[in-house]
């Protein structure tokens, strides 16, 4: 056999040890790593959401789906006063929702982590504690709080400070946005507890050398370094409770009816795929909006602090 | 020395539970002066100056600083300022942010606050770096950063924890020079913490040895290096042969003493010296000891042979038993007649001047 050029033998041999560089590098490592995460997450979150997408612009004719494009649906989403209402009303409360649930947990991520002392792991235990019972059951205990002949009526009654109960305290938006902040709690702390535990203690102390008082070192160094962990909370509270289906369903009432009763109903008894499909999509984008200016918005807030 | 001290360190003390950090510690250190705290970790120097800067309360005692008592004084109160350990840079705040950030509290005008940020990365030397994030500094520029950050405030009494810790021995070598004119000519007073003797001995006007939450001397650098009044503080301050010899009489102020290898030396008696069984701690330092080449002469030598030898560039050392010597001798050397080419086993003669001999209380 004639002997081959050589160039293309060491092209070949090249291009071999290249690849072979390649499936040894961090890079293929890493992704081989989550392949089956990320695979799973590809066929159980991409390919539904791509799926609603589609149908978001086709329409429903009795029973069967036209598939031609269409953009009514989003015209009814958007312009339609009930879906406007509902869609307003999910923003105000998951908005409402996240800042009280931030507000409350900051405190208690920073006592954990400022003053927890050995005993920070039982603290952050306890805090998990209420998750272990089901998510429905945490919902119904505060119908029996905020009920009629509820706990909390029922109580005041007897240390006098209202004579009949009120009948305010359950099925309104209240009620749902008590409720959440109870069950979003926890994921709240967490991830500010670990920014906050992420800070380098002499970064207050020299806060303090530098002359600042307890109350200004917070401001100018522990806030603003703590912020990742707070925008996380805020994400991680206010992005699932826009579309939160059964606490509203359970304690809203009819004044609390939030924007996925509305999906689910057009998904179920509505027979209106399409626009279920719409009013989903409208309210991601919204969401994903809203997210973007709070990250934003705090980001300047603690700007305008230093 | 000014007749007020700039701080006053008296009588304290500081638990924890039963561990003492500080033990009936007493100290002045003048106005301008450039003082170390110098020991081995855990001896308690940190926690004295975490007190003088306020982070740490003393279980008992009183510290004064100029003429005020600072207990019960939090950090903000005091007239001193401490460049950290790990600097601390503020990581989310650019190099004049956090050089202004003391300055914020002052509610100086813009134009002077502007003045006093350019002033003080000027005496740094970072001028040109006033907009980098303090994650784009090196060690040495952050440690700047943190000098600058503290000198911009104008305090009374500068507190350094171990600053040079974290450089490479190169910049730390520059920087103690650098340290050394800087507090020359602000003309504050620099308290350093250290655990490394070479750099206080560089720095300092005085230098306190610390062991076990107590002072165990304070003095010049040479004064410490060259008379150093136990057994401990000589130890730690670079090499020392030590030997024991018999005491033939005792003064107030001196000690006679017969040796097996040196003779009969009458030396300075340290502070705080008792005898046991007519004994005491005597040392030479291994650079007192110096080789004597071929037939030449000295008024007072001791004779051996070398034993081991090590290499450090500039010098060697040469390890040298002596008969009647209980540990061989450690002898230092320059290279510059050929100490490196001295063979192990070979036969040498050492000179010695008596006056380098010292007694240790033990």
């Amino acid at each position: 056999m004639v002997a081959l050029p050589g160039s293309i033998e060491t092209e070949n041999r090249r291009s071999v040890a290249g690849r072979r560089r390649w499936t040894s590098s961090d890079e293929a490592k890493g992704l081989t790593l989550i392949s089956p995460t990320l695979l799973y997450a590809l066929a159980l979150l991409f390919l539904p959401v791509l799926i609603v997408i589609a149908y978001s612009f086709w329409s429903q004719d009795y029973l069967t789906i036209d598939r031609s494009f269409t953009l009514e649906n989003y015209r009814i989403a958007l312009t339609e006063p009930i879906y406007r209402d509902l869609l307003w009303r999910s923003l105000t409360i998951s908005l409402a929702v996240s800042v009280i649930t931030v507000v409350f947990s900051y405190p208690v991520a920073w006592f954990i982590s400022f003053h927890g002392g050995v005993h920070k792991n039982l603290w952050l235990f306890l805090i998990t504690v209420p998750c272990w019972t089901s998510y429905l059951l945490r919902v119904m205990s505060w119908k029996v709080i905020l009920g009629y002949q509820g706990v909390l009526n029922t109580g005041l009654m007897s240390t006098g400070l209202i004579d009949k109960p009120v009948a305010s305290l359950l099925y309104n938006s209240n009620a749902v946005i008590i409720t959440l902040v109870h069950s979003w709690a926890a994921f709240a702390i967490l991830p500010i507890y670990v920014s906050l535990e992420k800070i380098d203690r002499s970064l207050i102390e020299a806060a303090h050398d530098l002359g600042d008082n307890k109350l200004w070192s917070f401001l100018r160094v522990t806030l603003p370094l703590s912020l990742p962990g707070v925008i996380s909370a805020f994400l991680i509270v206010m992005i699932p409770t826009v579309g939160d289906y059964v606490t509203p369903k359970l304690v809203g009432g009819k004044d609390g009816v939030m924007i996925a009763t509305a999906i689910q109903a057009q998904f179920g008894k509505g027979a209106n795929w399409p626009l279920g499909a719409a009013l989903s999509v409208t309210t991601m984008v919204i969401v994903s909006a809203m997210a973007g200016c709070m990250v934003l918005a705090l980001k300047l807030f603690v700007r305008r602090i230093k | 020395m000014a007749d007020t001290p700039m701080i006053e360190i008296d009588a304290v003390s500081r638990y924890y539970g039963i561990y003492r950090a500080l033990d009936d510690v007493s100290l002045d250190i003048a106005a301008g002066e450039f003082f170390s705290l110098l020991g081995p970790s855990g001896c308690g120097k940190t926690t004295l100056l975490r007190s003088i800067a306020g982070f740490d309360t003393p279980t008992s005692g009183d510290i004064r600083i100029d003429g005020q008592s600072a207990i019960g004084l939090p950090p903000n109160k005091r007239p001193t300022n401490m460049v950290f350990q790990n600097y601390a840079i503020f990581p989310h705040l650019n190099v004049e942010e956090n050089v202004g950030y003391g300055l914020k509290r002052l509610k100086l005008d813009a134009d002077d606050e502007r003045r006093r940020i350019g002033n003080a990365l000027e005496q740094v030397r970072l001028a040109h770096l006033g907009k980098r994030k303090a994650h784009e500094l090196s060690g040495g520029q952050r440690q700047r950063v943190a000098l600058a950050r503290a000198l911009v405030m104008r305090p009374k009494v500068l507190l350094l924890d171990e600053p040079l810790s974290a450089l490479d021995k190169k910049l730390r070598e520059e920087m103690q020079v650098e340290l050394r004119t800087l507090q020359k000519a602000v003309g504050i007073t620099f308290v350093l913490v250290t655990h490394d003797q070479y750099e206080a001995l560089a720095m300092s006007d005085r230098i306190a040895v610390m062991f076990g939450g107590r002072i165990a001397q304070v003095a010049t650098p040479k004064e410490i290096y060259q008379h150093p009044l136990t057994r401990q503080v000589a130890d730690f301050l670079g090499g020392m042969n030590f030997m024991q010899a018999k005491i033939t009489s005792e003064s107030a102020v001196n000690l006679s003493v017969e040796t097996t290898r040196f003779g009969n030396v009458t030396i300075a008696k340290p502070k705080g010296f008792t005898a046991s069984n007519g004994q005491a701690t005597i040392g030479i330092r291994p650079e007192r000891l110096r080789v004597l080449w071929d037939d030449a002469k000295a008024d007072c030598e001791v004779t051996g042979h070398v034993v081991d030898r090590h290499y450090f560039g500039e010098i060697t050392h040469l390890i040298v038993e002596v008969p009647g010597l209980e540990k061989p001798l450690s002898v230092s050397e320059t290279n510059n007649f050929g100490a490196d080419d001295i063979p192990v086993g070979a036969p040498i003669r050492l000179a010695y001047d008596p006056d380098a001999l010292v007694a240790m209380a033990s």
